[in-house]
């Protein structure tokens, strides 16, 4: 038996936001593949939970009129990898979202507390910083907006008052149309593993020349962080493996790895350029290169 | 805190009062007897724990008893119709995929769920799916040929 005193199953998101205005002390519970362990571990006691698993507005992925893609906090894993939307127009996106736990687990975590649960290491993540993804915070009062960098305060902290809900994700067009993109997972193993370092890289390249190019970095610094001046080096230069090689050497500047049983601090820049090389010759050396 | 839910299991409808901290595991094994649903780890790791619920493959030892509500649950105990095994059961024992057992309930509902989508997979798909599971005794070998067969026929 858990130690949970009390469980609210939330009918709509208006009720889930009254619910949880009215209770402090109440946490909402996803697909609760990080709190149930939690729970489990005794780290919160006489848990007081609110369920938001039936919340029919939250489990759905949209294209909006304007191309923008809108996905709600509740889409499984599964359901990300599976949807023809992310198929079509962000595939590297679900398939990001495959990298993570195994297929039980997909079946039932969530985008929204994947995000939330603030895990330096959570699979979604790197990738959504490299289409700058926006969050949807809904509280009773007040309804903001984010870009996913700044949701990141520090390891497990996120910007999310006690009574608010992570609605859902907006990718915008601008962020998408044009690019390509890959995670490369760094991890002990293939299934059921966490990331040792994980990283995502997004490329905009028009005949061979790169227009713009994005790349995020998970468990090299406290929070995710954006490889800006390798970014910033990239643009205009010819997709050759010799700038390849000078955009991975740039992002070194970029992460501040640490220490952890998982793998050393010089391991882990190791990882940063290595999988930032393979991920941008994947992408844009498709022809053989130069 | 008790929570009244309705739902299905293996085909027969039930209406139970569960608590707020009650897993399914806990439920289908305490409530209803139902010890083909094995606790290995409790954390999600082995899926020795796994049942099918709308149809997809979970593990009951993270989830909570209060979602079984107004849905589907399937047990190993649901598979046979009498002494006749499912095609992936009997697989199993044809493939020799069995050694001490633990881990078969398990991956015979993964497996079932892979098998009724009638989708064909390549071997590489097939490991995938296969890799929310932990078996301590086979090596997996006679595991993957034993779903491959299944999902051959
Ligand atoms: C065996 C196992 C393997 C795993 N492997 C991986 C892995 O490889 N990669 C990885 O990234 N993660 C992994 N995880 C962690 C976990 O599955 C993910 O982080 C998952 O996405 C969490 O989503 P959830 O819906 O289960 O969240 P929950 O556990 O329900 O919630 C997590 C936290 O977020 C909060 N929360 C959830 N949704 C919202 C919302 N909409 N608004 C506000 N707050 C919210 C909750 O209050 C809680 O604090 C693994 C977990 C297990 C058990
Ligand atoms: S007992 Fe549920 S996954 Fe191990
Ligand atoms: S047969 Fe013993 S754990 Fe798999």
């Amino acid at each position: 038996m858990l130690d949970i005193c009390e469980y609210y199953e939330a009918e709509s998101l208006n009720d889930a936001k009254r619910k949880l205005a009215s209770s402090p002390s109440a946490n909402i519970i996803a697909g609760g593949t990080d709190l149930i362990i939690r729970i489990r571990d005794g780290a919160m006691a006489n848990a007081s939970l609110i369920g938001i698993g039936r919340i029919e507005e939250l489990k759905e992925i949209s294209l909006c009129k304007n191309g923008d893609i809108h996905i709600g906090s509740m889409v499984t894993f599964r359901e990300l990898e599976q949807n023809c939307t992310i198929k079509e127009r962000v595939p590297y996106l679900g398939e990001a979202g495959g990298t993570m736990g195994g297929p039980q687990i997909r079946n039932v975590a969530t985008i929204g507390g994947n995000l939330c649960n603030g895990a330096v290491s959570a699979d979604a993540v790197a990738m959504l910083c490299c289409l700058n993804a926006v969050l949807v915070l809904e509280s009773v009062n007040s309804t903001r907006s984010m870009l996913i960098q700044d949701f990141y305060l520090g390891p497990g902290q996120v910007d999310l008052m006690a009574d608010e809900i992570l609605t859902g994700i907006t990718i915008r067009e601008q962020d998408y149309l044009g690019y390509q993109g890959r995670y490369i997972k760094a991890s002990q193993r293939k299934a059921m593993d966490i990331a040792t370092l994980g990283c995502a890289v997004s490329v905009n390249c028009q005949e061979g020349t790169i227009r713009d190019l994005r790349i995020a970095c998970t468990v090299a610094a406290p929070t995710p962080v954006r490889c800006s001046s390798a970014e910033k080096l990239a643009v205009g230069l010819k997709a050759t493996s010799d700038n390849i090689m000078k955009i991975r050497d740039a992002a070194l500047g970029d992460v501040t790895p640490r220490d952890s049983w998982r793998g050393s601090k010089a391991y882990r820049k190791q990882l940063v350029m290595i999988n930032i090389q393979r991920a941008l010759e994947s992408l844009v050396l498709t022809d053989g290169g130069e | 805190m008790s929570l009244r839910i309705h739902f299905s299991v293996n085909g027969t409808h039930k209406e139970l009062l569960v608590e707020s901290g009650e897993t399914l595991l806990e439920m289908l094994r305490g409530r209803l007897g139902l010890t083909g649903v094995k606790r290995g780890c409790s954390v999600g790791e082995c899926g020795a724990c796994t049942v099918l619920v709308d149809g997809l493959n979970v593990d009951s030892c993270i989830y909570l008893a209060a979602w079984a509500d107004g849905r589907e649950i399937r047990t190993l105990e649901g598979l046979a119709d009498g002494d006749d095994l499912n095609p992936v059961q009997q697989a199993f024992v044809d493939h020799g995929a069995v050694q001490c057992g633990f881990c078969t309930p398990g991956l015979v509902m993964t497996a079932t769920a892979m098998a009724e989508k009638g989708i064909k997979l390549t071997r590489d798909e097939v490991r995938r799916e296969l890799s929310g599971h932990l078996c301590r005794c086979t090596g997996y070998q006679n595991i993957m040929t034993a779903v491959e067969a299944v999902l051959e026929d």
